[in-house]
């Protein structure tokens, strides 16, 4: 229990310990017939290794890591697409700094800006909006990726650049949402999941509802989770309690900041901008139905694919995974990152081969940061 | 990219743009107040909020922005951040 003194309150933090621990027991949950949990948020996986959640929890409870990491399932095609893009001699391409070393098939946004493109990295794609109206000659690129929670922000952004009449801006469009993959994973024969950690932030936004099918139609128990340790420890409590009761709901752990409903104002902005895109491919899922956005037709002069032609819709598209890699297997908890010939070899996080290796919301990028082996961890306790 | 961060709503700059300066960290960074806005914008002055990538999306307590904050130091995030909004802030001048 090496990390329990680092809980922001400790005593809470073994209470809820010894509960999961006797409720593992209840449920006769052991190490060869553990219950599986997927959390779904990157951030969760982050905390997990972090603090070391896994370890400390018994061996009845195995994490199964999710799709929650929106710079680990962007596939190599899109990388290609943006870098056609920011190598125009028009265009500042605009991103957020994660994604600059996710490799694409000829290569990363890192290596395009080291051979001249002019790519800049931003917190916001309120600073890509300011870059705009500053370079009036040149075309602003900004590249709008992640789940709900960051979908408003290029909603708003769209929003404000049409009230300006800003037409040197454009957003490449990549943003994906959480149920649909949720929904593809419980699809798959394969997949075994007893109970699911709901997204916090993501939550915020959309709310506790769009959850409701896990519970309704697939029978699992879903509770919605902050991102402290001791959140992530109660959350899966719950998730043991409605399995000891054989209860599927979708409950709240985090309703200090997660209203039923979601916030309105981000919700009317993604529906007056975005529509689902008929289906957007995932990196090591493949294509999932209307797991994707796309901007709306009113909104068409903002679209980055529309104004430069690349993307869904401006060709046929190839759909790879490097060489060697399993990510796709990691990504559906079938082997875990140490089980990739390339874990540790040819792909580490300062060379990343698989893009759960870039960021440190990926499983494999946190198991290289926090993790070694359950093996040699167990040696040095 | 995907936690948002806490920082406490000081001035509100531009109440037709929906913008306003936030302390975050000890670092002033102008964010978008769209999603919690109130009929009186100056109701939000003193709050604390959960930004994420440069907009307010939630207003929280005192108390929860404090655990949140340590939370994010825990997970190095927190760090993360203020670097991406300073790199953000050069980006802005092309010099990066
Ligand atoms: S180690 Fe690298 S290549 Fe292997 S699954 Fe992880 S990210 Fe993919």
């Amino acid at each position: 229990m090496r990390y329990v003194e680092e809980f922001r309150d400790p005593v809470a933090a073994k209470a809820v310990l010894l509960a999961i621990e006797a409720l593992v027991e209840e449920i006769g949950a052991t190490a060869e017939k553990p219950v599986h949990i997927m959390e779904i948020c990157g951030g969760h996986t982050h905390a997990i290794f972090r603090y070391g959640l896994d370890r400390l929890t018994p061996k009845g409870i195995e994490f199964i890591h999710g799709p929650g990491c929106p710079v680990c399932v962007l596939p190599m095609s899109r990388i290609d697409e943006c870098v056609e893009i920011a190598e125009r001699r028009e265009v500042i391409f605009c991103t957020f700094g994660d994604a600059m070393r996710v490799p694409g098939t000829r290569k990363s946004l890192l290596q395009a800006k080291a051979d001249g493109a002019d790519i800049r990295m931003v917190y916001s794609p309120l600073d890509a909006l300011e870059i705009a109206r500053r370079n009036p000659e040149r075309e602003v690129v900004f590249f709008g990726l992640g789940f709900e929670t960051t979908t408003p922000s290029t909603a708003l952004s769209i929003q404000q650049a049409a009230r300006e009449g800003l037409g040197n801006f454009s957003v490449f469009c990549n943003h994906i949402t959480v149920p649909p993959p949720i929904k593809a994973l419980l699809d798959d024969p394969h997949m075994v999941l007893d109970g699911f950690v709901g997204p916090g932030h993501v939550s915020m936004v959309i709310g506790t509802h769009p959850y409701d099918f896990i519970a309704e139609t697939y029978g699992k128990p879903i509770v919605v989770a902050g991102f402290e340790p001791l959140d992530l420890l109660q959350s899966v409590l719950m998730v043991l309690r409605q399995i000891r009761d054989g209860r599927a709901e979708v409950e709240n752990q985090y309703a200090r900041v997660v209203p039923e409903h979601g916030n309105p104002v981000s919700l009317a902005a993604i529906a007056d901008v975005y529509e689902p895109r008929p289906t957007f491919e995932w990196r090591g899922l493949g294509e999932i139905d209307a797991s994707g956005l796309r901007i709306r037709g009113k909104y068409a002069a903002f679209d980055a694919e529309e104004k430069f032609s690349v993307g869904y819709g401006a060709g046929p598209r190839i759909v790879a995974e490097p060489e060697g890699c399993a990510c796709g297997q990691v990504m559906t908890g079938r082997i875990k990152p140490t089980g990739c010939p390339q874990y540790g070899t040819g792909c580490t996080p300062e060379m990343p081969l698989g893009a759960l290796m870039v960021s440190s919301e990926g499983a494999c990028a946190a198991y290289y940061q926090y993790g070694a082996t359950d093996d040699t961890l167990e040696a040095a306790e | 990219m995907c936690l948002g961060i806490p920082g406490q709503i000081i001035e509100i700059t531009d109440a037709d743009r929906l913008m306003a300066m936030a302390d975050i960290s000890g670092v002033r960074r102008e964010v978008s107040v769209a999603c919690v806005a109130t009929p009186n914008l100056n109701d939000l002055l003193g709050e604390w909020a959960l930004i994420h990538v440069g907009f307010a999306m939630s207003v929280i307590d005192a108390d929860e922005a404090e655990k949140t904050l340590e939370a994010l130091r825990g997970l190095g995030e927190a760090q993360e951040t203020l670097e991406a909004m300073a790199e953000g802030t050069a980006a802005l001048e092309g010099a990066q």
